[in-house]
C-alpha cells in the first residue's frame, strides 16, 4: 500500500525522501504519549523500512536538536524537544489570529465547519464504517 | 466595435456563473489549471474592454484629439458608445487597477511574510511541529517550505492518518499551489465578478491536495477519515473557531469525494471553456483593430481638412490635399 523508494543518500529524490522520512518520524514521536525506541519508531511507520534507516534518522534529528534521548536497555529512547516549539507555538499563535490577510497564502488542511457540517461529517465516516467494515482502519490512538 | 468589445464582459460573466459547479467535480489538477487560465484570460480581457470603451470617450476630449490629431467629429460621427458608457468604464477601469495594485502588495507582504517564518521556525525539516494542543495544520509557502502542524493535530489522528496530511501539504508545498491562490487573489481583485472562480480554485486546489495525497499513500479511505476527523477535532476545540473564516461545506464535500471513486477524465468541459476563451481573446483583438481604424479614419479625415485649409491658403501648389495628408501621415507614423 505504501510506494516508498529506499533511501538514497545521494541525488534530489534522495533528499526529498529522506526529508520525508525525517517528517513521518517527528510526526510519530509528537503524537506519541511517551518515549519510544527505534523499534518503536518503527512500527508506528508505514510501509516496511529497515531498522537502521529508522536508527539513522532518529540520530540525525537527535543531532539536530530536534530529539532528545535516554538509554533505555542496549539502545535509546527517543522524545521530541519542546521547548523551542512551545515558543513557536505561542508566536504562531499570535501571528495567525492577527491577520485574516494570511489565508491568502497558507493552506490550511481543513477549513471550519458548520454545525450541519459536522453532522454531515460523522454521517459520512460512520456511514462508511458500517457499509465496509472489513476494511476498517486502526480506531482513535 | 459595437458587438464584440462587450463580447469579454458576457464570456466573464458566463464563467462565473457555470464554470465553479462543474469545476468542482472534475478531475482536480486539470480543473485547477482551467480555473486559472479562466480568471486569467478572463481579467485581461474585462480590463482590456474597459481601456477600449474608456478611450473612445477620452479621445472626443479636445485637448487629447488635438494632441493625437483626430478630428473629434468624425470620432463621434462614427463612435458607437456612449459618452456614459465610457465614463463608467473609465471608472471601473481605474477602480481594478488600483485594486489590483492593493491586492499585490498585500499578497506579497504575505508571501514575504511566510518565507520568513519558513526559515524562523525551529530546525531544517520539512515538519515543524507546534507544542499546542489546538489542533492546527497548514502549509507555509517558502523555498521549499515547510508543513506545519500542532501535537494537538498529530494526536488526534492514527498512523496512517498522519501521513494523508502530511502528504497533503507536501502536495500544496511541491506544486505551489500558493501562486495559483495569487492569481484567483489577483484577479478577483480586478474584476470582483470573478470571486466565485476563486472560491472554486481554492476548494479545486485541497481536491488535488487530498487526490495526490491518496495516491501517495494508496488509499482514498485513510485520506477521507484523515481530513474528516482533523475537521472535527478543529471543530470540538472552541477557542480558535472565532478567528477563523467560515468557509461552509468544503470537507464534508472533499470527504464525500474522497468515498466516492476518482473523477473521471472528461475532455468536454475543458474543450467548452477554452472555446469561451479564445472567443474572448478573439473579439478583444477584434474591437481593438476596430477602434485602431476608427481613430486611423478620425486622423485622416482632421488631416484632410487641415491640407484643405492649407490648399487653399496656398492655391497653385502642385500638392493635392489628400496626397499631402498621405504623405504627411507616412511621416507621422514612422
Amino acid at each position: 500500500m505504501h510506494h516508498r523508494k529506499t533511501v538514497d543518500p545521494g541525488g534530489a529524490s534522495g533528499r526529498r525522501a529522506r526529508g520525508e522520512l525525517e517528517s513521518g518520524v517527528l510526526a510519530a514521536l509528537w503524537a506519541a504519549h511517551g518515549p519510544l525506541t527505534a523499534r518503536q519508531v518503527r512500527e508506528l511507520l508505514p510501509g516496511n523500512l529497515a531498522y537502521t534507516t529508522v536508527l539513522t534518522i532518529l540520530s540525525r534529528l537527535y543531532d539536530k536538536g530536534m530529539l532528545v534521548r535516554h538509554r533505555e536497555g542496549r539502545g535509546y529512547a527517543y522524545e521530541p524537544a519542546r521547548d523551542e516549539a512551545s515558543h513557536t507555538a505561542e508566536r504562531m499563535h499570535t501571528l495567525l489570529e492577527r491577520g485574516s490577510d494570511r489565508e491568502a497564502v497558507l493552506t490550511r488542511f481543513v477549513s471550519e465547519l458548520s454545525e450541519e457540517d459536522e453532522q454531515l461529517l460523522q454521517r459520512l465516516l460512520s456511514g462508511h464504517d458500517a457499509r465496509d467494515g472489513a476494511e476498517r482502519f486502526d480506531e482513535r490512538p | 466595435m459595437l458587438i464584440s468589445v462587450y463580447v469579454p464582459f458576457l464570456v466573464t460573466a458566463a464563467l462565473t456563473l457555470l464554470a465553479p459547479r462543474p469545476a468542482r467535480r472534475l478531475a482536480p489538477g486539470p480543473a485547477a489549471w482551467a480555473l486559472a487560465c479562466a480568471a486569467l484570460v478572463t481579467a485581461a480581457g474585462w480590463m482590456g474592454s474597459l481601456a477600449l470603451l474608456a478611450f473612445t470617450g477620452f479621445a472626443q476630449i479636445p485637448q487629447v484629439a488635438a494632441e493625437g490629431r483626430w478630428s473629434v467629429s468624425a470620432l463621434r460621427a462614427e463612435d458607437p458608445v456612449y459618452l456614459v458608457v465610457a465614463v463608467v468604464s473609465a471608472l471601473a477601469l481605474a477602480a481594478g487597477v488600483l485594486s489590483l495594485g492593493v491586492a499585490a502588495l498585500r499578497q506579497a507582504r504575505q508571501v514575504l511574510w511566510a518565507r520568513r517564518e519558513c526559515a524562523r521556525l525551529p530546525g531544517d525539516t520539512e515538519l515543524a511541529v507546534l507544542d499546542d494542543d489546538a489542533p492546527q495544520a497548514f502549509a507555509l509557502p517558502g523555498g521549499p517550505g515547510r508543513i506545519v502542524v500542532s501535537r494537538g493535530m498529530l494526536r488526534c489522528l492514527t498512523d496512517g492518518e498522519r501521513e494523508a496530511l502530511l502528504a497533503h501539504e507536501r502536495a500544496h508545498l511541491r506544486g505551489r499551489h500558493y501562486l495559483f491562490r495569487t492569481v484567483w487573489r489577483l484577479t478577483a481583485a480586478v474584476n470582483p465578478l470573478l470571486r466565485p472562480l476563486a472560491d472554486a480554485g481554492c476548494f479545486v486546489l485541497e481536491r488535488w491536495a487530498d487526490e495526490e495525497a491518496a495516491a501517495r499513500i494508496g488509499s482514498r479511505t485513510v485520506v477521507a477519515r484523515a481530513v474528516g476527523r482533523a475537521a472535527l477535532a478543529s471543530a470540538a476545540d472552541t477557542s480558535r473557531s472565532a478567528a477563523l473564516a467560515a468557509t461552509g461545506g468544503a470537507v464534508p464535500q472533499r470527504v464525500r469525494a474522497l468515498l466516492d471513486p476518482p473523477p473521471p477524465n472528461r475532455t468536454l468541459p475543458f474543450v467548452a471553456g477554452a472555446l469561451l476563451l479564445t472567443l474572448c481573446c478573439t473579439s478583444l483583438a477584434n474591437a481593438a483593430s476596430d477602434s485602431e481604424q476608427m481613430v486611423e479614419s478620425a486622423r485622416r479625415a482632421e488631416c484632410v481638412a487641415r491640407a484643405g485649409a492649407v490648399v487653399t491658403l496656398q492655391a497653385g501648389q502642385p500638392m493635392k490635399g489628400p496626397a499631402l495628408c498621405r504623405a504627411h501621415h507616412k511621416h507621422h507614423e514612422d
